[in-house]
């Protein structure tokens, strides 16, 4: 052989051996998505996790030993100013991840370091299915009592009649304007959907394929004859609607955001002056005096409950249950409702508010508000059971790549 | 002097003109450690050296930067120790393949970190390897070889592989003869190496977020704090600490690798010799 | 002086003597030796990791719970050529890769060519401290100080202001200054060494023949750092390739790396497609640079 020829198939032997390898590595290691035991349904799935104490007592001095809790958390949801005083209590460190989206709050699960998150609806769901938290057994969380009925055993935080974590709150997605440049205060999404020339290109939406349930929402209201009922889940007319409304949306919108505070400095900056927003960062640009206002628009908006889950091979499980049990606990939950701007789960929170009105301004037990708030859940195929075809999770993802550009 | 004085006069401008662009976010960083409000707004209304004393409490931090220490000084021992392997293989040897070794080794830098940190990521969740310190350690050590490697390997070629046949007629072995003549001659190019690798791995933040876990390093602990408004102004005096006390490990570096005036690199006959080849071989390409 | 018969020394050779003298006369087996772990290392876990990933390219995703299925299936590939948008985003990555590298580059002209050439010692040591403490800044920080630099209130617009000028940073060009100032260092460093290795004889031997300073550049000293210039772009064109955490704060355009952040949670089959693109190219053009000499220059 020459030695060019020497060259190529030593090449290609080296090649080979690599890609050998990978395949034994692959087929050895039998899945790249790792955590989680394997998505039970039908049978009842055990409440039991390794480690996990099975008397009150037990947990307790267990997270003595275990000493830390990773969470990944919406932004804000495990602050010092509560997490510390769980700290001293328990011996529990508090390490927190955030996540800007639910997807990559399932990501982040499926590496399997953490012990649980707090999961919106459109993330609960898949986790349950993918095996990757428990059921939690209730009796080992003495608060659990006290969380408001309403929010118990929902189908985005149970599954087979086991409740598969704790409520920790819900809240709107809220349309926040600059009171200082938009005039009059808009009531209606059409203040983004047509914007006037005061907000062209100033817009602030949310980076995250959840968005499109938005836009059905708004042609809920505006285009009747779509018939949308459910905003996630879309026929195929009424998705390419929806991705078509976003598409004439893209070259006004000043940024997407999935990082809050990347939202705040161009709010405080005047960069965006209209979007949309949670209430955690309403509170901190009227914290930090600037001019911001927010609503709930009259055609209803999309919005989350929380619930926190615990990952099924959770490393410090006992540590996670204590925290479950403290962060629905009425002082707790107050301060983090308040903290971050949504309804409390446990109605006795109430009372603890520094804002006597807290409860009522969130409509905490006023069902009315809810009723038009469509919570973030997953789309499926079969349309959430009502029949006909519906588009997937990976469809509304791969629609996101296309709408943004 | 070859160049005109008009020449020298501009490059004089275009130096501190960069210069100038290089520091301007720099000082504006040290600026918004003393910022009042907790929006990064320009321009500032208030100072206040708060923060400085929040981020001398703040616990994280402290953990942070260990962490940092712990993963940089692992992965520059990894580095400096295969890097030095394979250069001493690539200089003093001829086998097949050595062309292609330059080529996997810088690639590991070439490629984007979101690439290798995504690969890592997914071969330990496949295999079944806890994230923490050890993985933290192989991501950055992988992509640190390369620059132990082309700073050992420049300056193994510019030593005389004679050097060392002549240690062995005298009577050493090899340990002996790395000791006493290769590796004085290797010293100050695997010190620069060693700390371009450690400053390397010190900031490195993408193949660190695939491959941390829970844990953080500096940057990790950085990163997550710089998108919460309340730490953002500690972050700021934290990273200005960071560049104030990385004059030390650059200053030590400049003074051991600095040259005198005149002199060319390499020691002794060596920077002899390679003076004298100089012209040619810049005239002729040389193999890699 | 007698000649006395040389008798030879009784062998004092221990164990480490007999091991050296072994691989001296085993040149092969010390080559493997010492290229085992190395090797090992960079094409086992390296090489064989990025396989891996790339071998989830062809797997599926379930639709609704997001986990990787382990089915055979070309249609990420099919996905990436039917849509525009990912060849949109792939090319506008490359364009801006390319502006970034050569705006770095003559930029890091001047300053190098200071440091190299005209600075007194004293100088030249100064310069090239203050040139890599930036190194050491927090690229997070840094990024995060021209979001309030490119800021419509920030501080470009507050200098322009009196100019009656007014800059939209938080758009492409603004992310090309980004990028611009984040890798400038590496690419200072290559062109630096390149312009110091130059034998002043060879720049005096052009002013002999006539050339004035600026024909001497373009005749002489650039075509022999021009492998300084192309080493200094590997990093330059590479970390703009896959970059997604400036665009993400910057822009509100995708690119390359946001692309593949987005979807390799919940979408990894497809971002792992995606990855051939910086992959293939980097390649070629790591390729390219070898053959220009840019590998000794790094």
């Amino acid at each position: 052989m020459t030695r060019q020829h020497r060259r190529v198939a030593g090449w290609a032997a080296a090649v080979l051996l690599v890609g050998a390898l990978a395949f034994v590595a692959a087929g050895c290691g039998g899945g790249g998505g790792g955590g989680g035991g394997g998505g039970d349904t039908g049978s009842q799935a055990s409440t039991a996790i390794d480690g996990l104490g099975t008397t009150l007592d037990e947990i307790k001095s267990k997270a003595k030993d275990e000493g830390e809790v990773d969470l990944v958390e919406w932004p804000g949801y495990a602050d010092k100013s509560w997490s510390n005083q769980f700290t001293k209590t328990t011996g529990c460190k508090v390490v927190t991840k955030d996540g800007g989206t639910s997807d990559e709050m399932i990501d982040l699960i499926s590496t399997g370091q953490y012990d649980g998150v707090s999961a919106s609806g459109n993330a609960s769901v898949r986790l349950m299915k993918r095996g990757d938290v428990a059921p939690v057994n209730t009796d080992l969380i003495p608060n659990y009592a006290d969380v408001a009925p309403g929010l118990k055993n929902r189908d985005y935080n149970s599954m087979d009649g086991q409740p598969y974590g704790v409520p920790h709150g819900r809240g709107p997605n809220l349309l926040m304007w600059r009171s200082d440049v938009v005039k009059p205060a808009p009531n209606s999404w059409s203040a983004i959907w047509s914007p006037s020339s005061t907000v062209k290109k100033k817009i602030s939406i949310y980076d995250d394929s959840i968005f499109i349930a938005d836009a059905a929402l708004y042609l809920k209201a505006t285009k009747p004859d779509l018939k949308i009922d459910n905003p996630y889940q879309l026929n195929d007319e009424q998705f390419t609607a929806a991705v078509n409304l976003l598409k004439s949306l893209k070259p006004n919108v000043g940024e997407w955001w999935a990082d809050y505070a990347k939202q705040i400095q161009s709010y405080a900056n005047k960069d965006v002056v209209i979007g949309t927003t949670w209430p955690y960062q309403e509170n901190i640009l009227k914290g930090d005096k600037k001019p911001v206002a927010a609503v709930k628009p009259k055609e209803g908006t999309t919005g989350w409950s929380d619930t926190w889950m615990i990952y099924s091979k959770a490393a410090h499980p006992n540590c996670m249950y204590l925290w479950m049990n403290y962060i629905i606990s009425p002082q707790a939950n107050a301060k983090v409702a308040e903290w971050f701007g949504e309804a409390p789960s446990n109605p006795k929170a109430c009372a603890y508010t520094t804002d006597k009105n807290f409860c009522t301004a969130m409509h905490a037990n006023d069902e009315a508000y809810w009723k038009n708030i469509y919570y973030w859940t997953t789309p499926t195929a079969d349309c959430g059971g009502k029949g006909g075809t519906c588009k997937t999770q990976k469809d509304w993802v791969n629609a996101w790549t296309e709408i943004r550009g | 002097m070859v160049e005109s004085r008009l020449t020298r006069v501009f490059l004089r401008l275009g130096a501190g003109l960069t210069l100038a662009f290089i520091y301007l976010p720099l000082v504006l960083i040290a600026l918004y450690a003393f910022n009042a409000s907790v929006t990064q707004s320009w321009p500032i209304d208030t100072y206040t050296t708060k923060w400085v004393t929040a981020a001398y409490h703040d616990d994280g931090v402290r953990q942070a930067l260990w962490l940092s220490v712990r993963a940089a000084l692992g992965a520059t021992f990894v580095a400096l120790v295969l890097g030095t392997l394979t250069s001493l293989a690539v200089s003093r040897f001829e086998f097949f393949g050595r062309d292609a070794i330059s080529l996997v080794v810088i690639l590991p830098i070439a490629l984007p970190g979101i690439i290798t940190g995504l690969a890592l990521r997914t071969t330990y969740t496949t295999v079944g390897i806890d994230f923490g310190l050890l993985t933290i350690i192989i991501g950055h050590a992988t992509f640190c070889i390369v620059v132990v490697y082309n700073n050992s390997l420049a300056r193994l070629r510019r030593v005389a592989g004679s050097l060392e046949q002549a240690s062995y007629d005298l009577g050493a072995d090899a340990w002996q003869t790395f000791r006493f003549v290769t590796f004085p001659q290797m010293r100050t190019a695997l010190l620069a190496g060693g700390l371009l690798a450690f400053a390397l791995s010190w900031d490195e933040v993408v193949v660190t977020i695939f491959t941390a876990g829970a844990q953080q390093t500096l940057p990790i602990w950085i990163f997550a704090n710089l998108f919460r408004p309340v730490e953002q102004p500690v972050v700021n005096v934290v990273a200005l600490f960071v560049i104030v006390m990385s004059l030390i490990p650059v200053w030590i570096a400049q003074k051991v690798t600095a040259e005198r005036p005149g002199a060319v690199r390499g020691a002794g006959t060596a920077a002899e010799a390679s003076e004298d080849e100089g012209p040619e071989a810049l005239a002729q390409p040389q193999d890699s | 002086m007698t000649s006395v018969p040389y008798e030879q020394p009784p062998s004092r050779e221990g164990p480490g003597r007999r091991l050296s003298r072994f691989f001296y006369r085993h040149p092969r087996l010390s080559l493997a030796l010492l290229l085992a772990v190395p090797l090992g290392w960079l094409v086992v876990a390296y090489l064989g990791s990025l396989v891996v990933l790339l071998l989830a390219s062809v797997w599926n995703t379930d639709p609704f719970t997001s986990e990787v299925v382990h089915t055979y299936t070309f249609d990420n590939f099919r996905r990436l050529f039917d849509e525009p948008v990912y060849r949109d985003v792939a090319w506008r990555t490359i364009k801006m890769a390319a502006f970034v590298t050569v705006a770095d580059a003559i930029l890091a002209f001047p300053i190098a060519y200071y440091m190299a050439r005209v600075a007194s010692p004293r100088t030249r040591n100064l310069l090239v401290v203050a040139v890599l403490m930036p190194l050491w800044a927090s690229y997070l920080v840094k990024a995060y100080a021209w979001r309030t630099i490119l800021s419509g209130a920030g501080v470009l617009n507050w200098a322009l202001g009196p100019l009656g000028v007014s800059f939209d940073g938080y758009s492409t060009t603004g992310l090309w200054l980004v990028f611009t100032y984040l890798w400038l260092p590496f690419m200072i460093l290559p062109v630096y060494a390149g312009l110091e290795r130059i034998p002043p004889s060879l720049l005096e031997a052009s002013a002999d023949l006539g050339g004035k300073s600026l024909r001497t550049f373009f005749r002489v000293t650039l075509p022999l750092t021009f492998p300084a210039v192309v080493a200094g772009s590997i990093f330059t064109f590479s970390l703009t390739l896959g970059d997604y955490i400036a665009p993400k704060l910057i822009t509100s355009q995708q690119f390359i790396g946001t692309v593949i952040y987005d979807n390799h949670g919940t979408n990894l089959p497809v971002a792992a497609a995606f990855t051939l693109v910086p992959i293939v190219v980097m390649v070629v053009y790591l390729l390219v640079a070898r053959r220009l000499h840019a590998f000794e220059a790094l």
